[in-house]
């Protein structure tokens, strides 16, 4: 280029910059999520904050007390009743999520791998039990696992068994078996898309490397999709943990989980503050089991050479 | 070639559907031979090279590696090595884990493992990149480690799917010499699959040109330049004048034609070449066309008047039109005396050696009658 040219190049004026930071993209950005950003912070942000301060109060019969305590934590982690109702909460989040997992994954595989041209079909398929409402597929269940259900009466008809089985509803098994099925949709999606999102010619090249079809998958395959498999297991266990639902319906006396006695807090013993110190604890314990799942997996995962 | 072929495929054909992605190849290829499969897009050339590696199961026909039948073994348990179009190096491996992928299952001790390994990016000139990530690497570094993740395994054939192509053209150069310095160093059957005739000419031993699934002819590079069978493969390869000339005489080994301007032209006969009409396709490539300057005579010249010039820097190609013939001719001068100064419209001599036309089979039919 000539130096005249760049002599007669019209000569821009610099925009001032608070201008300029309100034209920029950070800012379009913003402005973009906003109303979804002032929604989650009123709804969500707020309310826990609140259950935060509530869980330092003390209830005092009508109102509330508001000095500064650890007590309903102290409650909240030393009472027996407490302790085994988080533990057995965790036990069942974290089995769920597993099962669950267990049993999405090949459907995902199998969908992503072999499901040919009709792979959006299948997903449309696997989502159709979440068409009915959840009270109503945690109903059928009881149908299904009860004294004179389905299960009960099918296995009888054909003489598996002479007694009906008292041991599958109204216990923890009765949650986890009603818990998959709830959440198994939830957790093929994610599966399935970290399944798609693998070149196909990494697993050739696998192949080509000298591995069969088993090693590929655990050396290739399986460490691509980790972060499906984790989003996954935590798109379960997070909820479950404070499902409330599911343990009332068909868990019995031996399914109780801790949402039952939150529940009870904040309704018939009407102690919000010890409500929400429970309400906390959980919140914490079920961060630090998801933590500690994830750790875990990538962990096993970097093992597998 | 050697007594027994490293690769040896006997009639493959692939069928996807009714469509023939493969049709009755038959094809062998020697020890130690640097072996290109040459053709425009679609033609088959992935197919064939991924029926070897083990990933594509013929339809019909025989595959032998190495004097084993092959044909139906999966690729873990074939003796060849892939290097892939994208390269497919494995996003969750550093360098030397991926370079280290398939001497795992071998189950080295650590030092032999690790040597074998730097070994192997030595040789792809990558020394000390092990612990570089995936995305870390520039496309040409990306090639050369999974040239070393094939070769580290020390493969009887090494594939390579357009391995250059990705690559912008200097480094694709400097790639084409490393691939064959490479090759001789390790003496391994390299098979190259590419769709630019310069790459297959500069690097192979031989060469298959493929059409339409089909092979039209394996030859080496000066042979498959000089002498193409068809007008297809003459086209393929660089350009090409074609003239439609009367038979004249059709004898054992030869022909001769009346080539319109060109005069009585004497042409060596490929094997099962028959003329159809009394008429016959010659060919004569631009690069032995020559302009005449001054009063420079030769013995065989034409006159004809510039049409059309492109400016290439070290040559200049030009269009002549010449009276009497239904298409103009093209050629390329070196610009040592002026081409590239040449008016369109310019009256000019171009002298042409009679030897250099080559007869050129229509189509694969004419050749197999
Ligand atoms: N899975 C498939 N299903 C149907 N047709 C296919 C399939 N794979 C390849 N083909 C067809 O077979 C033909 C040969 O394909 P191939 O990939 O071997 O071509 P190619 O010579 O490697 O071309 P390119 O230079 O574009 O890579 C193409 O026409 C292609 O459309
Ligand atoms: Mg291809």
């Amino acid at each position: 280029m000539s130096t005249a040219a760049i002599v007669s190049a019209p000569e821009k004026p610099a925009p001032a910059k608070g201008i300029r930071w309100l034209h920029g993209e950070e800012a379009r950005g913003l402005a973009m999520i906003s109303p979804t950003l002032l929604y989650a912070l009123a709804l969500l942000l707020l309310p826990v904050l609140l259950v935060i301060a509530y869980s330092f109060w003390t209830q005092n019969y009508l109102d509330i007390d508001r000095t500064f305590t650890f007590e309903n934590y102290r409650l909240a982690l030393t009472e027996p009743i407490y302790r085994d109702l988080f533990v057995r909460s965790l036990w069942i989040s974290l089995l769920t999520a597993a099962i669950t997992v267990g049993f999405s994954y090949p459907i995902a595989w199998y969908i992503s791998f072999h499901g040919g041209p009709h792979k959006n079909l299948w997903l449309f398929l696997v989502t159709i039990p979440c068409w009915t409402s959840y009270l109503l597929r945690v109903m059928s269940w009881k149908v299904i696992l009860g004294y004179g259900g389905v299960l009960n009466t099918g296995l009888m008809a054909t003489g598996i068994i002479e007694q009906p089985i008292t041991s599958l509803l109204y216990n923890a098994n009765a949650v986890v078996i009603t818990l998959v099925h709830s959440w198994a949709a939830f957790a093929i999606l994610p599966i399935y898309v970290s399944l798609q999102k693998i070149d196909r010619s990494l697993i050739e090249a696998a192949r080509d490397l000298g591995d069969g079809a088993v090693r590929s998958f655990l050396r290739v395959t399986l460490p691509l999709s980790m972060p499906g498999v984790i989003s996954a297991f935590l798109i379960v266990m997070i909820p479950t943990v404070g499902d409330y639902v599911t343990p009332k319906l068909v868990g019995g006396k031996d399914g109780v989980m801790i949402a039952t006695a939150i529940q009870a807090q904040f309704g018939k013993s009407a102690n919000w503050p010890l409500g929400a110190a429970l309400s906390v604890t959980t919140m914490v314990l079920v961060s630090l089991a998801a933590a500690a799942v994830v750790l875990a997996l990538r962990f096993a995962v970097r093992r597998i050479r | 070639m050697a007594d027994r072929p490293m690769i040896s495929i006997e009639n493959v054909s692939r069928y996807y559907g009714v469509y023939k992605a493969l049709d009755d190849v038959s094809l062998q290829i020697g020890e130690g031979e640097f072996f290109s499969l040459l053709g425009p897009s679609g033609c088959g050339k992935t197919t064939l090279l991924r029926s070897i590696a083990g990933f594509d199961v013929p339809t019909s026909g025989e595959i032998r590696i190495d004097g084993v039948a092959s044909t139906l073994l999966p690729a873990n348990r074939r003796p060849t090595n892939m290097v892939f179009q994208n390269y497919a190096i494995f996003p969750h491996l550093d360098v030397g884990e991926n370079v280290a992928y398939g001497l795992k299952r071998l189950r080295l001790d650590a030092t032999e493992e690790r040597r074998r390994v730097s070994d192997a990016l030595d040789q792809v000139r990558l020394t000390g990149l092990d612990r570089r990530k995936a995305d870390e690497l520039s496309g040409g570094q990306r090639q050369r480690v999974a040239l070393a993740r094939a070769l580290v395994m020390r493969p009887k054939v090494l594939l390579l799917d357009e391995p250059l192509s990705a690559l912008d053209k200097k480094l694709r150069e400097q790639m084409q010499v490393e691939l064959r310095s490479l090759q001789q160093a390790v003496g391994i059957t390299f098979i190259l699959v590419t769709h630019d005739q310069y790459e297959a000419l500069a690097l192979s031993d031989r060469i298959a040109v493929m059409f339409g699934g089909r092979i039209a002819q394996v030859a080496t590079p000066k042979e498959i330049y000089q002498h193409p069978r068809t007008r297809k493969v003459a086209d393929f390869l660089g350009g090409m004048n074609f003239l439609r000339a009367r038979l004249l005489a059709d004898r054992k080994g030869d022909v001769s034609v009346d080539a319109a301007q060109f005069g009585t032209v004497n042409l060596a006969k490929p094997a099962g070449f028959t003329a159809s009409d009394g008429h016959v396709t010659v060919g004569i490539r631009p690069e032995r066309l020559r302009l005449l300057w001054d009063d420079e005579r030769a013995p065989h010249e034409l006159t004809g008047r510039v049409e059309n010039r492109a400016y290439f820097g070290e040559v200049t190609h030009l269009t002549i039109g010449v009276d009497g013939l239904e298409q103009p001719l093209s050629m390329i001068e070196t610009n040592d005396y002026g081409a590239d100064d040449l008016p369109v419209g310019a009256e000019i001599r171009l002298a042409y050696d009679p030897d250099a036309f080559v007869l050129l089979a229509d189509d694969e039919m004419a050749l197999r009658a």
